[in-house]
């Protein structure tokens, strides 16, 4: 018997219903997180990276919703919970951390007053235990002279800071897992690496599984384990990031790495996509991506493909390599 | 995966607007019923003359005999019924209503077109030329809106009576209602208006105007001016609800309208006196029409910001 | 926040000065001071020689300034209609709208923030789109009409409260008459109380209702939810604590409205307040009584608005520069 992956989701349908008929915004998502895992999650923007995020810890907004399939947490459902058992989730099991810090913070309690009264929420202790927590997570997420630092309101800090200080506080009831959406969008340039090593080190130091949603390629192959690639509501490819970096399989991965600059690159053009994404309520018959593809086929205006496993742990939604297997087969 | 940026072309932007407006409205039971409300009380005071029974203002029509009639019942003296029944002076309640609704709505309309011309003239200039015009108009702009209308009005009506003589005090009296009104009134305008126009002056077809030598006037007319509309439509919208009432309280407080015009606060000011008497039809009906009125009104422009503005929905 | 403080009060004592001129301009223009003091067999010398003793053929500035400082000693001079000093009559008058005023406040804001937090947080529910029903209709309800449709009921069908005046009063030090310490007083209370305070129980209440969704809708509002924090700690710790802060201001205007409305409501139950002693002036052309009510009203609102900016001071921490930035 194998223990269940820490995180599991299965076949994930979120829906807005609009008077004009119901989107459908992420369309048939699967995929898992093992213990300690780092998984990226990567598309343009509108391709619905932040959904499959609130969705997993219950915040999507209405009238979005969960339309169908279902979200494991260690093998027990917890996309079907209750108001407040899933409260007990948040924060205490999944944690999340947002993209704007200098939104992320409430402007009229001091950093202290949110980090205890989060701790407490979720720990059973008294103000001053939570204090001395608190102080040691700020300190750990680097905030200097952070016995001191903590008193003082969010407007007192700067972004970067601000951000350490929301990590500090997504962590503050050491979560199993924690959903970074796009943690590092809203900063300075200088600053976002700094942010990403601290946010991965203490995951690590902690065994927490990260979910890292970014449009930023760059930042996942730096940090992440395996890589799942969204289109359109729907996953096109997902496997190791080296692999998936190396040999994109799907041809709208091959074309967003072909769109990343390299040093090694001799080329000295970078490859464009044409066209744009679609909207939600054009999404072609078929495969999503083909009139943008370069090999797309009969097959794929008629029939949506399915992840069709590659490997190990590989896989990629795309009508070649079924073709390729079949010739694999009889061939 | 916003929704809102499905039409590219401003031409399909400004339809689906439209059409979102109109959607809206068919799908807004309240929006509908308060239209309707609205209209048919507005119809019926244009038309009062052709629908009252008879002119409550000619004491020809009048009979002494036919007062304190209550609603439905036969006259003692007389035998005449009336449906709504007839005040102290024997003068019928619904054509009173008609007639009181008619300057009413008078006043409120006048008003609003009044502060309405002069917040977007004030606003236009404020925005389009800045600097000190702005500063100063907006100081003052500060200054009334810490006071509220009700009490400006009451001023600027105070005041102008003491300019005009005793004699002529009845006879303008409705003017200096509106002007009072209209006066107090103007501020919101003003701000939404000149908010907007410092956003589109600086957009680049306003410089291009500006570069090919198009009149100040002109670009702030032709181009700044349609800009603005939404929000002043539903500004106005709101204000017609808020004069309506403004003149009613005047009235009310025998301030506003003479009382040989009474206007329907006049009548509900009559109404109070014989509550105690037990004619209660002479404050009760006018009274529903002035809320129904104002009431109506009012949910239209809640329903129109809704409209206009998606987002707070 | 000392800088803060004297900028302020300079403004304020501009708004003072603008509202005196226009106080003084009223005095001055409206109608003839000399026709409103004198009778009819008073001869043209006579008048002279009491235009000259009043200093009314003075330059302008002497006699506004003349105007400035009697005002600040609180001298209005005597009432056309009544031929009594103006603040004598406003004095007298005061203590009825004051605790007409400061009842009526305490209820608009407690249930008009209790509502408005309600219907934010069950927005689609039946009992909010009620209550947000009920609050449009009395948004359009005129003030008077609300008085006099209590009347009509609680007054003339049910016969429980007076319709009429302030009741029993008991003097208090010689200079302030309440009515709240007897029976009396306290249920005449009750209807104008109503009357006065519903309006703006409305507004606050749509006021607090909009700015809480604004509030529910940030950023920090979905990081306190998605730290698990209990509804009741993200609804109430987070989401009205920063809802209060803009509310605060206008709620302190609204408390200026309160004193202006009771303009209306005094009318409506012949509550012997300034209120009503204001609109006999309009009525009247009572010149000197309407300056001195303008600029006692204005007084109202600068000294609220003074608070209220202090208020804002005390509850917003960024504000607040104790302490300098951090930079990283």
């Amino acid at each position: 018997m194998t223990t269940p992956p820490l995180l599991s989701v299965r076949d994930l349908v979120v829906e807005f219903p609009t008077r004009r008929g119901t989107l459908r915004a992420i369309d048939k998502v699967s995929f898992d997180i093992a213990e300690g895992e780092v998984l990226g999650m990567v598309g343009e923007s509108g391709a619905g990276k932040s959904l499959i995020g609130a969705a997993i810890i219950g915040l999507l907004e209405p009238p979005g919703r969960i339309a169908g399939g279902e979200i494991l947490l260690r093998g027990e459902r917890i996309d079907s919970l209750a108001a407040e058992p899933m409260r007990r989730i948040r924060g205490k099991r999944i944690g999340m951390v947002f993209q704007d810090p200098l939104t992320s913070l409430n402007p009229l309690y001091t950093v202290a007053e949110q980090l205890i009264e989060t701790i407490r929420t979720h720990i059973d202790c008294n103000d001053r235990e939570a204090r001395e927590r608190a102080v040691a997570l700020l300190d750990r997420v680097g905030i200097p002279a952070a016995a001191r630092r903590i008193n003082d309101y969010p407007h007192h800090f700067s972004g970067g800071m601000r951000q350490r200080v929301v990590i500090a506080l997504a962590l503050a009831a050491e979560p199993e897992l924690v959903i970074a959406d796009e943690p590092t969008t809203a900063l300075d340039v200088s600053v976002q690496a700094q942010i990403i090593d601290v946010l991965k080190e203490i995951c690590a130091e902690r065994g927490a599984s990260v979910m890292l949603i970014t449009h930023d390629m760059g930042v996942i192959a730096e940090t992440a384990d395996r890589v799942a690639v969204l289109y359109a509501g729907r996953l096109a490819e997902i496997g190791p990031v080296r692999d998936v970096i190396q040999h994109a399989e799907h041809p709208y991965t091959q074309g967003l790495m072909g769109s990343i600059p390299t040093l090694t690159q001799t080329s000295s053009r970078l490859v464009q996509i044409p066209g744009s994404m679609p909207r939600l309520d054009a999404i072609p018959q078929g495969c999503a991506f083909n009139p943008r593809c370069p090999h797309a086929m009969e097959r794929c205006r008629r029939d949506r493909p399915g992840l069709l496993p590659r490997g190990a742990d590989r896989e990629v939604a795309c009508w070649l390599y079924e073709a390729a297997e079949e010739e694999v087969r009889h061939g | 995966m916003s929704l809102s940026d499905q039409s590219k072309t401003p031409g399909r932007l400004a339809r689906a607007w439209d059409s979102d407006i109109a959607w809206s409205f068919r799908h807004s039971p309240v929006a509908l019923v308060a239209g309707a409300v609205s209209l048919l009380i507005i119809l019926a005071a244009a038309f009062a003359p052709l629908i009252a029974p008879h002119d409550p203002f000619d004491p020809s029509t009048l009979n002494l005999m036919d007062g304190f009639s209550a609603p439905m019942e036969p006259n003692a003296f007389t035998g005449n019924v009336y449906w709504l029944g007839t005040d102290n002076q024997g003068r019928d309640v619904f054509s009173t209503i008609l007639y009181g609704a008619r300057i009413s709505l008078f006043v409120g309309f006048a008003a609003v077109l009044l502060a309405m011309v002069l917040g977007i003239a004030a606003g236009l200039v404020a925005g389009y030329r800045g600097g000190w015009v702005d500063g100063l108009l907006m100081r003052v702009a500060d200054v009334q809106l810490t006071f509220p209308s009700i009490l400006l009005a009451l001023l600027i009506f105070g005041i102008a009576r003491g300019f005009i003589p005793p004699a002529y005090r009845e006879e303008m009296a409705i003017w200096v209602l509106i002007v009072a009104i209209g006066l107090s009134d103007w501020v919101q305008y003003a701000r939404v208006v000149r908010g907007a126009t410092m956003v589109e002056k600086n957009k680049e077809y306003v410089q291009a105007a500006k570069l090919i030598g198009a009149h100040p006037a002109k670009i702030v007319l032709r181009h700044i001016l349609p800009n603005v509309l939404g929000p002043v439509l539903v500004i106005a919208t709101i204000g017609l609800a808020l004069a309506i009432i403004a003149e009613a309280t005047l009235s009310f407080l025998g301030v506003g309208v003479p009382p040989t015009q009474p206007s329907l606060g006049t009548l509900i000011r009559i109404g109070q006196g014989f509550l105690f008497s037990g004619e209660w039809w002479i404050l009760l009906f006018p009274s529903i029409t002035l809320l129904a009125l104002a009431l109506s009104v009012n949910l239209l422009g809640d329903w129109l910001r809704d409209a206009l503005n998606p987002r707070l929905r | 926040m000392i800088a803060f403080i004297i900028r302020r009060l300079l403004q304020s004592i501009l708004v003072m000065l603008t509202v005196a001129l226009v106080a003084f301009a009223l005095f001055r223009f409206v109608g003839d001071p000399i026709a409103s003091m004198v009778g009819q067999e008073t001869t043209l010398a006579e008048r002279a020689e009491l235009r000259d003793a009043l200093g009314l053929n003075d330059p302008f500035v002497v006699q506004f300034f003349t105007f400035v400082s009697r005002a600040l000693v609180g001298d209005f001079g005597i009432s056309y209609r009544l031929q009594q000093p103006v603040m004598e009559l406003i004095l007298s008058r005061l203590p009825a709208t004051l605790e007409l005023a400061l009842v009526s406040g305490i209820l608009a804001f407690v249930l008009g923030v209790g509502f408005g937090v309600y219907t934010a947080l069950r927005r689609g529910g039946w009992l909010s789109s009620s209550i947000m029903t009920v609050s449009l209709i009395g948004v359009s309800l005129p003030t008077f009409l609300i008085g006099v449709l209590l009347i009509w009921v609680f007054a003339v069908e049910l016969q429980w409260l007076p319709s009429f005046g302030r009741g029993d009063v008991v003097d208090l030090g010689g200079w302030w008459r309440t009515g709240l310490l007897t029976e009396s007083g306290r249920a005449s209370l009750v209807l104008p109380a109503i009357t006065l305070g519903l309006y703006q129980m409305t507004l606050i209440m749509r006021l607090v209702r909009a700015e809480m969704l604004e509030v529910l809708r940030t950023d920090y509002i979905k990081f306190a939810r998605a730290r698990g924090l209990t509804n009741r700690a993200v609804n109430f710790g987070h989401a009205l604590k920063n809802t209060l802060v803009p509310v605060i201001t206008i709620t302190g205007l609204q408390l200026g409205s309160i004193i202006a409305f009771a303009i209306i409501t005094e009318t409506v139950f012949q509550w012997p307040g300034v209120g009503a002693l204001f609109i006999n002036s309009v009525r009247f052309v009572d010149v000197p009584v309407m300056a001195a009510y303008l600029m006692l009203i204005a007084l109202v609102f600068v000294v609220i608005n003074l608070i209220v900016d202090l208020l804002y001071y005390v509850v917003d921490p960024r504000l607040r520069m104790d302490r300098t930035t951090a930079g990283h």
